[in-house]
This record gives C-alpha cells, sequence and structure tokens, in this order.
C-alpha cells in the first residue's frame, strides 16, 4: 500500500524540480515552458492524492480544471514565444535583457 | 456533492459580460477591421449594461452554484468599479491605439475577457473559482502586453510577465492543494469552519499558508516577487499599461479579502508576519528604486509597488477598519493611476511616446491646464493633503496604529517622505525647466474631458472622503 507521504513527496520532489528548473536554466526558453507544465503536474499529483485519501471527488475535478488551464497556457506561452523569436532571433534566456532599472 | 444550480441570477453581469464578449467575437470576424468605431462602441456599451446590471441587482446577497460563487455588497461594489475603470482605460487608449495601428477588434475581445475573469475572482468563494477567475484575467493580460508585435520590448515584456505569471499560479496552486488537504474542502467558507475547529495540523497548514502568500504578492507585484511589474509596465503599450495597472489591482485586492480573510482568518497570526515583510520591503524598495528612474512609466511601476505595500499595510491589521481601509486605498489608487498613465497617452501622439520624465519639460507654460492635473496628480500620489491619495495613506496608517504596529506605521511615513521626492522632481521639471518642444493633446473631446473630471474626482474625494470610505465600511463590516 503506497501511503499519502509518498504521493506527497513525489509531488513536493517535482515541484521543486520545476522551481530549480526555471530559475538555474540559462539557455532555453522552451524549458521554461516545460518546467511550468512540470509544475502544474505536481500540483495536480498532490491533489489527486489529496482527493482519493479524504476519498472526496472535489479535488479530482479540480485536477480537470487545471489540466485545461494548462494547455491554454502552454498555447499562450508558445505564441509569446513565436513571436519573441521573430523578433530577436533568439529564444536565449541570457539574450533577452532589454529592460533593465 | 451534486452539483446545483441554486440562484443563477447571481451571476447575470458574468452571463451578460460573456455573451457580449462572445457576440463582440462574432462581430469582429464578420465586419472585419473597417468597422473599428463600432467595436469600440459595443465594448464600451456591454460594460456599461453590466454596470447598470450589477447596480440594479445591488442589494441581494447570498451564494449560487453549489457555494463556489457569492454574491455580496463587497463583490457588487468592486464589480462595479472595475466596469467602470475599464469604461476610462478603453476611453483614454483609443486615439493612442488608432494612431499606432493597435487598433484591433482582438484588444477589445481580450479585455472584456480579461474583465469577465476580474469579476469572477471577485466573487469567488471556492478555490476553483478564485483559480479560474484569475488565470482567465491572466491570460488575456499576457496576450494584451504583447499584441504589438513588432515592438521588441513588448514581446519581452510579455515573455516576462507569462513566466512569472504562470510560476505564481503554481505556488498559488500548490498553497491550495496543501490546504485543501489539511482542510478537507476547497471552499473558503467550509475551510474557515474547518480552521476555526481547531484540530488540524497548524504545520502543514502554515506550510500552505506561505505558497498562497507567496502566489498572491506574485499577481500584486510586492516586493520581493515584483521583478516583473516595472519591465512589463515600461515594455507594454501605454495602452495596455493602463489597462493592467489599474482593475486588475482592484481584483487582487478581493482575491486578497477573500483567501486571507474569508477563508484562512483563522490563521490571521500567521499570515499578518509575512504581509509586514512584504509590505515594508515594498514601500522600501519601491520608493527607494523609483528615485533612479528616467522613464515616467517606469517611475511609475515603482510607485505602484511602494502602493501596494501600503494597500497591504491595512489588510495586515486584521480588522474591519483596516480591511476598509485598504479598500479606500486600492480604489483611489487606481483612479489615480488611471490619471498617471491617462497623462502620457493623452499627451502621446504618432512617433512620441511622452514616455520620459524629460519629455515633459516646461509643461506647465505650453499646455498650463494638463500640468496643473499632473501636479494634482502626482501630490495625490505623494500623500499631500487635501487630496485623495494623503487621505488614503492617512487610513492605512491609522489601521496599523490602532492594533500597535508602531514601527511598521514608522517606517510607511518615512517612506512616503522620501517617495515625495521623485514625484516632486515631475513637478519641477514640468513648471521649472525651458520647453524643449511643443507638446499638444489631440485626443477626443469625450477623453479629454473625463480626464479632467477623473483628476478632479482624486481632488474631490480628497476633500470629502467620507461617503467613499461610508461605502468601504460599509461592504467590509
Amino acid at each position: 500500500m503506497i501511503a499519502l507521504s509518498d504521493f506527497l513527496i513525489l509531488g513536493a520532489l517535482l515541484f521543486s524540480l520545476s522551481v530549480a528548473g526555471i530559475f538555474l536554466n540559462r539557455k532555453n526558453i522552451i524549458i521554461l515552458l516545460m518546467c511550468i507544465e512540470l509544475m502544474l503536474l505536481a500540483v495536480n499529483l498532490n491533489f489527486l492524492a489529496f482527493a482519493y485519501f479524504l476519498d472526496d471527488a472535489a479535488g479530482q475535478v479540480f485536477v480537470f480544471f487545471i489540466l485545461t488551464v494548462a494547455a491554454a497556457e502552454a498555447a499562450i506561452g508558445l505564441a509569446i514565444l513565436v513571436v519573441l523569436f521573430r523578433n530577436l532571433s533568439t529564444i536565449n534566456v541570457d539574450e533577452i535583457g532589454r529592460l533593465k532599472g | 456533492m451534486p452539483f446545483s444550480l441554486t440562484n443563477p441570477s447571481y451571476a447575470l453581469p458574468e452571463m451578460l459580460m460573456l455573451g457580449f464578449a462572445l457576440g463582440l467575437l462574432l462581430f469582429i470576424a464578420f465586419t472585419g477591421k473597417e468597422k473599428m468605431n463600432w467595436t469600440f462602441a459595443l465594448t464600451q456599451l456591454s460594460l456599461f449594461a453590466t454596470a447598470l446590471v450589477i447596480v440594479l441587482s445591488m442589494g441581494e446577497q447570498g451564494l449560487a452554484f453549489s457555494d463556489t460563487y457569492i454574491k455580496d455588497s463587497l463583490s457588487d461594489v468592486l464589480k462595479l468599479s472595475i466596469c467602470l475603470i475599464n469604461m476610462l482605460v478603453l476611453l483614454y487608449s483609443h486615439d493612442y491605439l488608432k494612431d499606432r495601428g493597435l487598433q484591433q477588434g482582438e484588444f477589445y475581445v481580450l479585455v472584456l475577457f480579461a474583465t469577465l475573469g476580474m469579476m469572477v475572482l471577485v466573487s469567488a468563494s471556492h478555490f476553483l473559482t478564485l483559480y479560474l477567475g484569475l488565470e482567465l484575467m491572466s491570460l488575456c493580460l499576457y496576450a494584451l502586453v504583447a499584441m504589438h508585435r513588432d515592438s521588441f520590448i513588448a514581446t519581452e515584456a510579455a515573455m516576462k510577465y507569462f513566466i512569472l505569471g504562470a510560476i505564481a499560479s503554481g505556488m498559488l496552486l500548490y498553497g491550495m492543494s496543501i490546504i485543501y488537504g489539511v482542510t478537507g474542502s476547497l471552499a473558503l467558507a467550509d475551510i474557515a469552519v474547518a480552521i476555526d475547529s481547531g484540530m488540524l495540523n497548524n504545520t502543514v497548514l502554515s506550510f500552505g499558508l506561505v505558497f498562497i502568500v507567496i502566489g498572491v504578492a506574485f499577481k500584486f507585484g510586492a516586493v520581493p516577487f515584483h521583478m516583473w511589474l516595472p519591465d512589463v509596465y515600461q515594455g507594454a503599450p501605454t495602452a495596455v499599461t493602463l489597462f493592467l495597472a489599474a482593475a486588475p489591482k482592484v481584483a487582487a485586492f478581493a482575491m486578497l479579502i477573500r483567501l486571507m480573510v474569508d477563508g484562512l482568518g483563522g490563521v490571521q497570526d500567521a499570515w499578518q508576519d509575512m504581509l509586514i515583510m512584504l509590505a515594508v520591503l515594498s514601500m522600501i524598495v519601491g520608493n527607494l528604486v523609483a528615485i533612479a528612474q528616467t522613464n515616467l512609466k517606469r517611475m511609475l511601476a515603482y510607485s505602484t509597488i511602494s502602493h501596494v505595500g501600503f494597500l497591504l499595510l491595512g489588510v495586515l491589521s486584521g480588522t474591519a477598519e483596516g480591511y476598509a481601509a485598504s479598500m479606500f486605498y486600492t480604489l483611489i489608487y487606481a483612479l489615480m493611476t488611471l490619471g498617471g498613465f491617462g497623462m502620457i497617452l493623452l499627451l502621446s501622439k504618432q512617433g512620441f511616446e511622452a514616455e520620459e520624465i524629460a519629455d515633459y519639460k516646461g509643461l506647465g507654460k505650453t499646455q498650463p491646464w494638463y500640468a496643473l492635473m499632473m501636479l494634482i496628480l502626482m501630490f495625490s500620489m505623494a500623500g499631500i493633503p487635501p487630496l485623495a491619495g494623503f487621505y488614503a495613506k492617512l487610513t492605512v496608517i491609522k489601521a496599523v496604529v490602532d492594533v500597535n504596529l508602531i514601527t511598521v506605521a514608522v517606517i510607511a511615513v518615512l517612506m512616503s517622505v522620501i517617495g515625495a521626492y521623485y514625484y516632486l522632481r515631475v513637478i519641477k521639471v514640468m513648471y521649472f525647466d525651458a520647453p524643449e518642444q511643443q507638446l499638444t493633446v489631440q485626443v477626443s473631446a469625450p477623453a479629454r474631458i473625463m480626464f479632467s473630471s477623473n483628476v478632479l474626482l482624486v481632488l474631490g474625494l480628497g476633500l470629502f472622503p467620507g461617503s467613499l470610505l461610508a461605502i468601504c465600511v460599509t461592504v467590509l463590516s
């Protein structure tokens, strides 16, 4: 039997990985988008584990909504990425920094 | 839990807004780019009709849609102010967008959907509606910032806004999942009951709370989660900056009240310390960094950060008077921001953005009336009596003094003195420097008249703050 804490530890690990990925990554914006997706999936895992152990369907419904919003978010993120690439011809994080101060 | 469709009429303003937004989408698809003035008029009409419905349905209170949705006097007043603020935003930005070829149907559709998101956020009484409202608003704002497709800085600002906004949503959701696990419920009222029972594990609860506070702080732009705000304000087209500086802050205030007071009011001791830290840091960093700015949009962005610090003061006091003071501050802030960015929109013309402070040299001689308006706005933001900004600062500082947080109050007063420096610098540039160019105001007469009344309202509310303050006290008592 897998305990609730196992799910939560896995969720926390995935969440920390994604946050670390966002802040350490200096190469590629697409990796940033992947990290954001991973972050939302870690949250989903948390919700599902809680919903199962609380025997409450509300958490599972929430996951469906998060998945849908994540899809919309990825669509907007990629659209902005395309526009950015057309303007700057690069998606390297280090080369994006005209706004400073 | 079966889904019950009780009191659907409570969401009538949202349904109307959704209908109008979808209708506008169809209208644009059929007319293309020719009928932009009609699109503009239809957008204003839909905001006006929604505001009218909100006014007519005031008074009824209660929960709807299986307790996921709340209609109370707080939601009514905030939704009404969001609609009115957005009407002013569209009026001010009409000519700016036209001059730059940005007047596309998408702008108006996105503004309407973002408004819908704000209204859902204001009426949320459940984590799910809160999240969906927040995302509907944020996703529209990301797209709006990126709307100027050929601009380097606009797309860069949009990317930064998107990534940091997505992190904020992720943090907020993680916090929500922990709170859900501890309390066993997603409805804010049930969460409050579970916390009040005192049977919960406080460590885990505080763990979830930290993530929720971080998420909210990101959305507000409170230090140390403010990195996106100056870049986005500077990079976005001024019309979009105006839109995302005013009404979303009102919606964010509602989110703060719903989450912290309605849902997690039982752990006020825990979040009070976090909010004190955010508020103090925001006031210090916002005011100090604003001094170094030469770009007016960026300066106003840092000024926004400091205003967020002041706004949090009222909430962190944890009293009903404090919440009312914060709400008063939020509404006054929205009015002042409308004026501040509205001024940039009024003075800008094709090929000239009027966004450097140096552009305002000698405005007192070339455009005495608008220089006077700017003077009132800057004095009000600095918190100089008898303007509304002074009274707003006074009420929030009084709220923290009442709960014996004297140190915080002293820092707030010191920082508003330091803040006065960079506002006064703009006034000095306007009145004491020689004009370098002839500045003209070319926007339509309605925009000019509304702008002047907007600024005079800031003056009026400073002289007679009683009625608005009374409304804030009533809705939050």
